[in-house]
């Protein structure tokens, strides 16, 4: 076969569109997206098969251990996340905080998690995430605070679960607020829609998307609480198209063999013998917290 | 009866993908293990990371099975992370990322920068000359060299970013993303004529 005859590159280009910004969203599905502190933890990260490493100076159960202000990390810890993997890097800035963001956008990230773990910088205001190129993703506890956020620009909803727990309780109560809500809008009568929105504080035209669809306009991940790989699948179950774990890698025993079996675990998570096989043998998971004993609960945080 | 394309789903996009070839008429399968590869008719691979979709493809006990059934010719259509899969050489990868040969192209990874960089633009595309091929480029690879069998279908600063060989289509872009359906089409026309009609 010879060479046809091609177009060469056309006069305009776009980036920062609704399109880019949803589309790697898309293409991190059926995924496991990473906390790492440092470069080393990235590429143990990286080759246990995770589609993106998230860079963070201390992860949630450090944080909520220390205590203190959470702030964005330093751009040379992620300067050096970045330059040790292939794959996407996300960071985290705090709600609200759009310097934070646009430094982050400066720096290159690929995605910017505008983040319940970090010390909220505004309490009325999220970030305008429509203002950037860089796409964001936002924590949800239901689905009016995950359409609010939609609203705002994130291209990315994670069910906010509650990090640094190693207790995957709050993700699934999260996860199935989310999906129960778009089950019954999917089932509403179109003049019961009017209704949902006052209900659900959120936008008439994203409910009215959703009883068409039936789905979030964006992707729906998971976080905070995984810790094994069973956690993961229940919340691929349970309708997540994705999920991110934190402290439940790099606080484990055995962080590369967790990682792998976690990522495993995820793409085949409806094959119960696949699950059996890759849990066996991983050491040690995080200790884990009882809810009821948090001084602080993260997912409280956000309007 | 339908074709049944194959949808690689150990990781990244495949909800799209199967919505356009099911708009096509062809009958799509969500391929996790070595028996789903066996009885399809052909594989669609997708967009995702193709680092993930490497190892997974190895612990799932799939590579080797995709490489026979490539190598005996089966149709195949990679998209973005799917053509670095199908890729005879892959630069900027990691050493132990695997790729088929399935197609004679040199791929380099994230060839347009990060994913402040990705795109959208209208591609010319050989053979499609009724109006351009919108097309969405996120984190995308590029090729660098082509062998004398492959066909550059479509180009983009010179470079190409959709070629074929045989049955073999590999797009630097995402053609699921966007409601255009003429390129799952004509690989569905070039690999089974109208046979996919019923």
């Amino acid at each position: 076969m010879s060479d046809t005859p091609a177009g060469s590159r056309p006069s305009t280009t776009e980036t920062g569109t609704i399109a880019v910004k949803r589309g790697l969203a898309e293409m991190l599905k059926g995924g496991v997206i990473m906390d790492v502190v440092d470069a080393e933890q990235a590429k143990i990260a990286e080759d246990a098969g995770a589609v993106a490493v998230m860079a963070l100076e201390r992860v949630p159960a450090d944080i909520r251990r220390d205590g203190g202000v959470a702030r964005m990390s330093d751009p040379e810890m992620i300067e050096g996340i970045k330059a040790a993997v292939t794959i996407p890097v996300m960071a985290k800035a705090r709600i609200g905080h759009f310097v934070e963001a646009q430094i982050l956008e400066a720096l290159g990230v690929d995605y910017v998690d505008e983040s319940e773990v970090l010390t909220p910088a505004d309490e009325a205001h999220h970030i305008d995430k429509w203002a950037f190129t860089v796409p964001f993703v936002c924590g949800a506890t239901n689905l009016g605070e995950a359409l609010r956020r939609i609203s705002e620009g994130a291209c990315m909803i994670r069910s906010k679960g509650e990090a640094g727990t190693g207790n995957v309780v709050e993700a699934v109560r999260h996860l199935r607020s989310i999906t129960g809500d778009i089950r019954k809008i999917t089932q509403a009568d179109p003049a019961e829609l009017f209704h949902w929105a006052k209900q659900l504080q959120a936008p008439l035209p994203l409910v009215q998307e959703i009883h068409g669809t039936g789905k979030l306009p964006v992707p729906l991940f998971c976080a905070g609480g995984l810790a094994i790989p069973a956690d993961a699948a229940l919340a691929m179950q349970l309708g997540a198209e994705a999920v991110f774990v934190g402290s439940g890698i790099f606080k484990s025993d055995e962080p590369a063999r967790r990682a792998k079996a976690i990522v495993e675990a995820t793409t085949h998570f409806s094959d119960p013998a696949i699950l059996a096989k890759v849990s066996r043998g991983l050491g040690a998971a995080m200790p884990g917290l009882e809810i009821s004993t948090l001084e602080q609960t993260y997912a409280d945080r956000g309007w | 009866m339908p074709v049944k394309v194959g949808l690689l789903a150990l990781q990244g996009a495949v909800g799209r993908h199967a919505e356009a070839l099911a708009a096509c008429g062809a009958a799509p399968v969500e391929v996790r293990t070595a028996d789903q590869l066996a009885a399809v008719d052909a594989l669609v691979l997708p967009g995702g990371e193709s680092t993930t979709i490497s190892m997974l493809l190895e612990s799932s006990g799939l590579a080797e099975t995709l490489a026979a059934r490539l190598a005996d010719g089966m149709p195949a259509f990679g998209t973005c992370a799917g053509m670095i899969l199908l890729a005879g050489t892959v630069l900027d990868g990691r050493p132990d990322q695997r790729s088929f040969d399935a197609i004679d192209v040199t791929v380099q990874r994230n060839a347009f920068g990060r994913q402040v960089d990705s795109f959208e633009a209208d591609l010319d595309v050989a053979g499609l000359d009724d109006e351009p091929f919108h097309a969405v480029f996120i984190r995308a690879p590029v090729v660098t060299a082509v062998g004398d069998g492959v066909a550059v279908l479509a180009r983009i600063d010179g470079r190409p970013v959709l070629c074929r060989q045989g049955v073999v289509f590999v797009s630097a872009f995402h053609p699921e993303l966007t409601p255009d359906l003429r390129l799952h089409r004509l690989f569905l026309d070039t690999a089974f004529g109208n046979a996919k009609e019923n």
